[in-house]
């Protein structure tokens, strides 16, 4: 059964269907002439949607897919296989003409926001570009006076448009990343890692900023992250991925109050509260061993060797990705 | 418990064309044998720094250490030679960083690192190291541990990575290990990995540690007291329990009501620390918090407060701190 069933016809208030997408990346050898000599398998048969309105939390460890994930959704990768549809378009079939107004609906905010500010433009230029290349606003007078905009709604002073990126703090920097991804006035933001390298009270203020727009232009978020307090906080439901498969899928107070997947159950534990009194009487579930290379995942659930309940069974089929309650998918044959 | 550090007073300068930068400003603390001391505070508020000092590692120019004491084992460090220090850090003090590729050196195998300083700190045999080697990786839960120790740095993931930091760390017998972020850039199932191992290693061996980190769930679980910084100075500090159950200090309350709380219903907002962090170049004698305090008053930018003593162990800086009994239960 694959998911593409199970998603209900009245498609209208899906914004965004990614079917069975793989990403696998070729590892080639030799200088003279390249030959294949096997393929990371970053992203492995994901299913998903993402409806109009909605935060969806995409998490999971380090190398388990969640940029490539995000990177194949603005159609920057060329999927392996599987399909991204964007309100009912399918992305690969478009070329580059056909995604260019696309490309204004759907923005993206990156982790690091002093790699991704060019440090020769103004902050003013910065936020203006993406407007010349979409042909936002007419004229020179009506784009400054966005940008003035864009600033204060991202609360930070209009000064700033004529400094450098270098002369702003790391949270700062990322609110004017977030103002330049408004200034196309996109539908659908991918969120990626947004938040992750600020400060707990910077993080905080960014936090509150990613809300506050969402209500106020009726924002779509493909939120990825890996602090599993900060996506509860944020998102209406969560994607949980392991080694390049979704492991699974529910609402968010769903996925936190009753995980199914041992691998979901151990991220959680793992996740320190910040309180002391509650961590002594907390019983942890460490999972063991490293994380498995993607080049060569185990056979099977990819996440067996590492697994608690793993029987001999799971090293051998692989888990189907199913509805194990409405709304809440799993990819695990022993629950 | 014995003392093990002692530090009083310490102040350290960076002198940069912006400006003199305050970025340790006088702090005292202890450190008692096998204890868990975490530091936390926002970026830039001189966690990093306030390590480096005690270690004598400040790089000079810009930075220097202008004031204070430093006593470490009843020594103190202040009259020890620059050799002598260098033995202090290699065999009595570790310190292990955020980002172990920049510490350890990535042209030799992990094992002959380790031999190495084996060899030159204990003087141990070439076929005692090697034992001695594989039975650290062994400890820090390194598996396969003899053809670990052949292999390159580049070839470890970064947990691995930091569980061979912690294994030099370990290889002479500290007394005493300073961790700056060790976990910050390992997943969260590494890192928890990571942080029951040096939990357990310090509990095992009675070695003191100081970890650095801005993860106010870290600091719950492991740290057995908490100094919390601002602005170069200790503002407030006490055990784990006071900090997060009856905070003292503005901005203490203001940090632990930042963070969102998973075992908590979810709030509608979070209410994070307002504005920007200080520039230290430009610090005046009233408290630095006070442009971002909800309980400031003229009182607070006329001169600073010291820390003061509020209960048994538990110490803040601030004028109005009889104002915030009980304010995380009136939140
Ligand atoms: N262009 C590429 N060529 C080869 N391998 C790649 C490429 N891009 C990504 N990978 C690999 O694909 C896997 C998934 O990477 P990806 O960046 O999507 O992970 P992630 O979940 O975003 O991780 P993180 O949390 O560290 O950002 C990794 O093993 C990565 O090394
Ligand atoms: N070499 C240097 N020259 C000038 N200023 C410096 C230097 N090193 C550190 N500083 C300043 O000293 C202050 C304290 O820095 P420190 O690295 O201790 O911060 P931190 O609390 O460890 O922050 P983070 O959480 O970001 O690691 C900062 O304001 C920093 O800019
Ligand atoms: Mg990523
Ligand atoms: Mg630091």
């Amino acid at each position: 059964m694959s998911m593409e069933n199970t998603i209900k016809s009245s498609d209208s208030d899906v914004l965004v269907q990614v079917k069975n997408l793989k990403m696998h990346f070729p590892i080639t050898e030799g200088a003279l002439i390249p030959q294949v000599v096997g393929h990371v398998k970053a992203v492995d048969g994901v299913s998903f949607d993402i409806r109009r309105g909605e935060t969806l939390g995409l998490v999971g460890e380090s190398g388990c897919g969640k940029t490539t994930t995000g990177r194949c959704i603005l159609q920057l990768e060329k999927a392996t296989s599987g399909n991204i549809l964007y309100d009912s378009v399918n992305l690969g079939q478009l070329d580059r003409i056909g995604m260019m107004p696309l490309r204004q609906r759907i923005q993206v905010i990156f982790q690091d926001p002093f790699s991704s500010l060019n440090p020769r433009m103004k902050i003013g230029e910065i936020i203006a570009e993406p407007m010349h290349v979409h042909n936002i606003e007419a004229d020179n007078r009506a784009r400054e006076k966005r940008v003035l905009e864009l600033l204060s709604v991202c609360g930070l002073n209009p000064k700033f448009a004529d400094r450098y990126p270098h002369e702003m703090s790391g949270g700062q920097r990322q609110r004017v990343g977030i103002a330049r991804a408004l200034a196309v006035r996109p539908e659908f933001i991918i969120c990626d890692e947004a938040v992750s390298a600020l400060d707990v009270s910077i993080q905080a203020q960014v936090i509150n900023l990613l809300e506050d727009l969402r209500d106020e232009f009726n924002l779509t978020y493909l939120f990825i992250a890996h602090d599993l307090s900060v996506v509860r906080h944020l998102c209406h439901r969560v994607a949980v991925m392991y080694l390049g498969k979704m492991v699974e899928l529910a609402d968010c107070d769903e996925l936190y109050d009753n995980p199914i997947h041992p691998y979901t159950k151990a991220l959680l534990s793992a996740v320190p509260i910040p309180d002391p009194t509650i961590e002594k009487g907390r019983k942890h579930q460490m999972v063991k061993g490293e994380i498995p290379s993607p080049i060569n995942p185990p056979s099977g659930c990819v996440f067996h060797p590492r697994c608690i309940s793993a029987t001999d069974g799971c090293s051998k089929a692989i888990p189907e990705f199913r509805e194990v309650k409405p709304g809440h998918w799993v990819a695990c044959t022993e629950v | 418990m014995a003392k093990l550090l002692e530090v009083q007073n310490l102040q350290t300068q960076f002198f940069t064309s912006a400006g003199i930068v305050k970025a340790v400003d006088g702090i005292t603390y202890d450190v008692d044998e096998g204890e868990t001391v975490a530091v936390v505070g926002e970026s830039g508020c001189g966690k990093s720094v306030s390590a480096l000092s005690i270690l004598r590692l400040i790089p000079d120019p810009p930075g220097r250490v202008v004031g204070g004491h430093i006593k470490f084992m009843d020594q103190d460090l202040a009259t020890l030679s620059d050799e002598e220090m260098r033995k202090v850090r290699g065999n009595k003090i570790a310190m292990v960083f955020q980002e172990p590729m920049t510490s350890l050196n990535p042209v030799l195998t992990i094992g002959l690192q380790i031999t190495e300083t084996l060899q030159q700190h204990l003087g141990l045999s070439r076929e005692d190291a090697d034992e001695r080697a594989f039975e650290l990786l062994e400890k820090v839960g390194i598996s396969d541990a003899r053809r670990r120790l052949k292999q390159y740095p580049h070839h470890l993931s970064g947990g691995m990575r930091q569980r061979v930091m912690i294994a030099l760390a370990l290889s002479c017998n500290p007394k005493l290990i300073i961790a700056d972020e060790p976990t910050t850039a390992l997943d969260v199932t590494i890192q928890a990995q990571i942080l029951e191992l040096m939990k357990n290693l310090t509990r095992e061996l009675g070695v003191a540690l100081i970890v650095i980190t801005h993860n106010l769930g870290v600091v719950a679980r492991y740290a057995d007291r908490v100094n919390v910084m601002y602005a170069g100075r200790i503002i407030e500090s006490g055990t784990a329990e006071d900090i997060y159950h009856h905070p003292r200090h503005p901005y203490t309350l203001a940090l632990l009501r930042s963070v969102p709380r998973m075992d908590l219903p979810r709030q509608a907002k979070l209410d994070p620390v307002q504005g920007q962090p200080p520039d230290l170049t430009k610090l005046d004698d009233g408290c630095a918090f006070r442009p971002r305090c909800n309980f400031a008053t003229d009182k607070c930018k006329s001169s600073g407060p010291k820390l003061e003593t509020v209960s048994d162990g538990h110490a803040t800086a601030c004028w109005h701190h009889d104002k915030l009994i009980n304010a995380l239960e009136t939140a």
